[in-house]
Parts: structure tokens; C-alpha cells; sequence
């Protein structure tokens, strides 16, 4: 047990029937960081969620939260991390305000600490106006938040999003985005699961991925992206005239073949990892030779991308897919559009 | 909410729907951590939640209360010539059965309230917070004890105003509600171990109604068992339904039957050690 660390688990398993849910999986969550668990539907994400805030228990494996043994301590575990569930877990009969104060008064706040402590959290969700609707009259958004707002009402050592942003509209997702980053700031470890590779990009300072229950790879963003290979320089050039130019002059500084795009302005290469500062340099010949670039922009694959490589399918529901993933790491040079 | 007046909610509402991510920081700055509630304080808080849906939706009462209004004036009046002679000849022993028989029908309320809770998935926060497990059952069956009582307050008031009238009078009245209380509270344990169990409220309800008929109507609540065929009065005989009516008459009209009483009671305490072991076995387990 390391005592820097959040969660650690070691051959986490869990089967619900003859469904192997999740198939032995070892996780190391740094204490105030953020963790990504990135999969599709179905990879078993929420089931390893489930299990670390004792809502399920593992059938095999060993897992600290906390520095508390998972099974064996888990009232202690319970009182210090908090789950958001898939679904808003929050009471849409009663009013925002009730939720919260409900929330607050069984973490054993008395009446009117609990009170003022609902209405300081409504406001800094932006739930106020809101505050005394009952939540079925709630968007998506608020739902969120306010979910959000209960889970944190006595502030957590570690909390636990199970796909915080699906089905919420892109500034409802920012919103939760702002969130998780307070939360961090404040000390909070923060472990969610996404299915938006965008998400983890955006969020999470390492990433688990995680396909049929188990963690295929494991890594930064930078790291799990530069593990699939090669990324891309594209170029677009204010005048198509300069094109064949700025072709010879980009071959001869990156040493690669360039390759002309159907927009008559744009060009790209292959980029090598580690190549920023031939780069550089590649650009500054451009500006010195008076090719004007209108903008570029050197693209690592996406994680889309990675998560194709990994994994042999896309990062869809994988139901359909029955074939077997090639070996993890490998470059591959189909686009996945 | 309201769309009639567009300017006031379109400039009213955005800069407070806003995110504040400068008080975030400040809510989020860790306090010191309170002790989690005790079990009573926390079956308290789950027994307000269920009172609050109650005064935000008054209309779930509609059927608490004409229950037991139409089944007290159909039953006197349609069988009450037929029966015992008179409406009011029948009414004295039909209404203790009558209180006996809405309260039981509304017992099941508990068990799909539980029920929507696991569907909704507030149940996974409850289930994950530091307390006292069975608090959120225990709570709701207390917040729904005051439907019981309110239905059962409507059943009497009604049957005073047609013709009751109960020789034990208020006191009477009101330890034949007392005992009706405790059993309810005994049976509800059935229905929270089905709501854990079902998939959906709606099989909560058809599988509680399923029991509870047979058992409500299959005893002595609207007739006396002596002209029912032996198999049928042998079932009537061990229906706790059966005791609890006798016992709530003889109560209520201030002639206590110990013997039915005690059965009654007995019942109870049978049920909840029955059930509320299955339920919280089945609260703890997963799905």
C-alpha cells in the first residue's frame, strides 16, 4: 500500500453471472490528481467505479481507497470518498434546495448549518432562481450540477464521476468541466469515466483504457497518443501559388516526403515524435524564403485514433465487434473517417 | 417556468444560471468533516424527504383518501340491507374492517417508492454515504405512516357521519388505529424486500396486489365466516387479516379480544423478523 496513492488496486474482478465485467485490472490513482477511465459502453468502467465506492463487491483482487482496505473497511471508505452516478442521483420530487439540505443533514449537519450550507453550494452552481423548483423541472444540466453539488456537500478526499457529461450539451459539459478542476485545485482526487476520448484529453492528468474489463494501456494523453506513433504537420498557405515552394522547402528541412492536400493551399507531412524543432525550423524557412502561412498546426492522432489502434474498433459500443485486438502499440495507417 | 413574460426570463435567469467558478473554490475548501447522522436522526431525515413529496404533490393522497371513502359508502350501503339488515346495523361491524382493509391496500406504497428510488439511482447515493443502512426504509415507512393515519382518520370521520358508532369511543377508536399502525408497519417489510427484488414499480405494485387481495377479501372484514366452505374458512381462520379485524371491532367498540390481539401482535413481530432481515439482505447485496 502506497500511502501517495488514491486508489490501488490490484487484479480487480468482478463477474455478474458468466460475464467476466471486469477481468483483473490494476489501477494506481496519484492522491489530487485526475484518472480517466476511458472505454466504451459496456468495457466495465462503471463497474470498477461501482466497486471502489463500495456499491459492489469485487469478487477477487485486492483494492485500497484511501488507504483503507476496500472490503474490509468500508464504512470507513464511505465516509470519505462520494459517488455521481451514471444517472443523476438526485431526488426530482423534491426541490434543489431539499436535496441538498437532505444530503447535508444525513452527513450529520445540524438543520441550519446544513441550510446555509445548501444555499452557499446553490449558489456557486449557478442553481439560486432555481433553487426552490422541484428538480423534475430541471434541465440536463442543472441536474448535473446539482448532483454534483450533492455529492460534494461535505467536500470528499475522493470523488468518483461516473460519465459526468453524457447527454448534457457542450456548455453544460464545460460547466462540469470547471467542476472537476475546482475540485482539484482544492485537493480533491477526482477518478471519472468517459466514454469521450475528448473528456480524458481534456481532464485527466493519466488515463486508464479500458475495453471488455481490462485496461488495455495505461498513460498521459501525450504518452498514450506518441504510443500509437508518428502525428502530422499540415500547413495552409495564404496564396496557392507558393504551393510547389513551400513543398521543397518543407522536404528539404523535415527530410520527408510532403503531401499535397485538395485544398490548393494546404499541404501536410509525417512528424516524427521528438520532431518539434525541426519544425520550428521547418516554419521559420517558410517565413524566411516570404511564404505566407495563413495557419498550421502539428497534430498528434487523436485519441480516437489511439483508441482504434489499441483496440480494433472504435471507441463505439463494442457489442458488434467479435474480432480480437492486435497488439497494443503498433502504428497504423488507417484513418478512422 | 413560465414562458408569458420572455424578457424578464431571458434577463432575469442567465447571470445567476451562470457558474460562479470563483465561489467554487470557496464551497470547496474542505471544512471539517461533521459525524455522519445516527440511525434515528437519519430515518428522521428520510421520513421528512417522504413527507416533503407528499406536501409538494398532494394529489398521491387522492387515492389515500377515496379509497376508503368509496369503499366505506358502497359497502354499507349496497350490502348493508342484505347482510346485517340495515346500512347502519352493518356499518358498525363493516368499518373497523373497512380501516383494516384501505390501510393494508396501502401499505405497498412503501415498497415502489423504495423501488423508484433504485431505478432513479438516488438509492446508489444513500447506499454510499456513511449511515445507518436500513435508515431509508425505516424512514419512509415512518413518513408513510402518516398516510395510514390520514386514511384512517378519513375512514372513521365518515363512518361517525353515516352512523358509527363505536362503543370503546375516541379511546377505543384510537388503540384500534394504533394496532392497525403497528401491523402495517410489520407488513410493509413484504413490500420493501419486493421493491428491492422487482424490476419495475408497477410489478411492486402488481405483485402486492396480487397478494393482498386474496388476503383482504378471503376473511372476515364484510362477512361472518360461517357460511363460507370449510377450506375457505380454514384459510380465514389463519389470516392475520382476520385477527387484526377482530381485534380493531373489539377495540373499537370497547370490548377487547386479547386472544386476537395477541395473535395480531404476534403476526407483527413475525413479519419483521422475517422480512426485514430478507430486505436489508437485500438492500446490502448488489444489482
Amino acid at each position: 500500500m502506497n500511502p501517495h496513492l488514491a486508489v490501488e488496486t490490484i487484479g480487480l474482478a468482478k463477474s455478474f453471472g458468466a460475464t467476466r465485467a471486469v477481468a483483473g485490472v490494476d489501477l494506481e490513482v496519484r492522491s489530487g490528481t485526475v484518472f480517466g477511465l476511458l472505454g466504451p459502453n459496456g468495457a466495465g468502467k462503471t463497474t470498477i467505479v461501482r466497486m471502489l465506492a463500495t456499491l459492489l463487491r469485487p469478487d477477487s483482487g485486492t483494492a485500497w481507497v484511501l488507504g483503507h482496505d476496500l472490503v474490509q473497511d468500508a464504512p470507513l471508505v464511505r465516509r470519505r470518498v462520494s459517488l455521481t452516478g451514471q444517472f443523476a442521483s438526485v431526488d426530482e420530487e423534491l426541490t434543489g434546495r431539499e436535496n441538498l439540505v437532505m444530503i447535508a443533514r444525513l452527513h450529520g449537519m445540524p438543520p441550519r448549518p446544513a441550510r446555509s450550507r445548501a444555499d452557499e453550494l446553490l449558489e456557486a452552481f449557478g442553481l439560486a432562481d432555481a433553487a426552490t423548483r422541484l428538480v423534475k423541472t430541471y434541465s440536463g444540466g442543472m441536474r448535473r450540477r446539482l448532483d454534483i453539488a450533492a455529492t460534494i456537500v461535505v467536500t470528499p478526499d475522493l470523488v468518483f464521476l461516473d460519465e459526468p457529461t453524457t447527454g448534457l450539451d457542450p456548455r453544460s459539459r464545460n460547466q462540469v468541466w470547471d467542476i472537476v478542476r475546482a475540485l482539484v485545485a482544492g485537493g480533491t482526487t477526482v477518478m471519472l469515466t468517459t466514454q469521450y476520448l475528448e473528456e480524458a484529453d481534456r481532464l485527466a492528468d493519466r488515463i486508464a483504457i479500458i475495453d471488455r474489463g481490462h485496461k488495455i494501456a495505461e498513460g498521459t494523453a501525450g504518452e498514450l497518443k506518441a504510443s500509437v506513433g508518428a502525428g502530422a504537420l499540415h500547413v495552409r498557405l495564404r496564396q496557392a501559388a507558393q504551393r510547389p515552394e513551400a513543398e521543397r522547402l518543407l522536404a528539404a528541412a523535415l527530410a520527408t516526403e510532403i503531401h499535397l492536400e485538395g485544398d490548393p493551399t494546404a499541404l501536410s507531412a509525417t512528424v516524427d515524435e521528438g520532431d518539434e524543432e525541426r519544425v520550428a525550423h521547418a516554419l521559420a524557412e517558410l517565413a524566411r524564403a516570404g511564404v505566407a502561412v495563413a495557419d498550421f498546426a502539428l497534430g498528434k492522432p487523436s485519441l480516437d485514433e489511439v483508441f482504434l489502434a489499441l483496440t480494433g474498433h472504435p471507441a463505439e459500443p463494442a457489442d458488434a465487434q467479435t474480432d480480437t485486438a492486435p497488439p497494443a502499440g503498433g502504428p497504423h495507417d488507417e484513418e478512422a473517417a | 417556468m413560465t414562458t408569458t413574460d420572455s424578457t424578464t426570463t431571458s434577463t432575469g435567469s442567465p447571470a445567476t444560471a451562470e457558474l460562479r467558478v470563483d465561489r467554487l473554490e470557496t464551497v470547496l475548501t474542505p471544512t471539517e468533516r461533521p459525524v455522519p447522522a445516527g440511525p434515528w436522526t437519519a430515518s428522521l431525515v428520510f421520513a421528512w424527504r417522504a413527507i416533503l413529496k407528499i406536501k409538494h404533490v398532494p394529489m398521491q393522497l387522492f387515492d389515500v383518501t377515496m379509497f376508503p371513502i368509496m369503499f366505506t359508502v358502497l359497502f354499507t350501503y349496497l350490502f348493508g340491507g342484505a347482510i346485517a339488515g340495515s346500512p347502519r346495523e352493518y356499518i358498525q361491524d363493516l368499518l373497523p374492517g373497512i380501516l383494516v382493509m384501505t390501510v393494508a391496500m396501502i401499505t405497498p406504497y412503501t415498497g415502489m417508492g423504495l423501488n423508484q428510488d433504485i431505478q432513479k439511482g438516488i438509492f446508489d447515493r444513500f447506499r454510499s454515504m456513511p449511515i445507518w443502512g436500513p435508515a431509508a426504509l425505516v424512514g419512509a415507512l415512518l413518513g408513510d405512516a402518516l398516510r395510514y393515519s390520514l386514511a384512517a382518520m378519513i375512514t372513521v370521520a365518515l363512518g361517525i357521519a353515516i352512523g358509527f358508532r363505536p362503543g370503546g369511543g375516541a379511546v377505543g377508536v384510537l388503540l384500534a388505529v394504533g394496532l392497525l399502525l403497528v401491523f402495517s408497519f410489520s407488513l410493509s417489510w413484504i413490500w420493501t424486500a419486493v421493491g428491492l427484488r422487482m424490476q419495475t414499480p408497477e410489478s411492486v405494485m402488481q405483485v402486492s396486489m396480487m397478494i393482498l387481495f386474496p388476503l383482504t377479501f378471503a376473511s372476515n372484514v364484510f362477512v361472518d365466516p360461517a357460511t363460507m366452505p370449510g377450506w375457505v374458512q380454514a384459510f380465514v381462520d389463519v389470516n392475520p387479516i382476520t385477527h387484526l379485524t377482530t381485534a380493531a371491532r373489539s377495540l373499537a367498540h370497547g370490548i377487547p379480544d386479547t386472544g386476537a390481539i395477541a395473535a395480531v401482535l404476534v403476526a407483527s413481530v413475525v413479519l419483521v423478523a422475517v422480512f426485514a432481515p430478507v430486505t436489508m439482505r437485500l438492500y446490502r447485496s448488489e444489482r
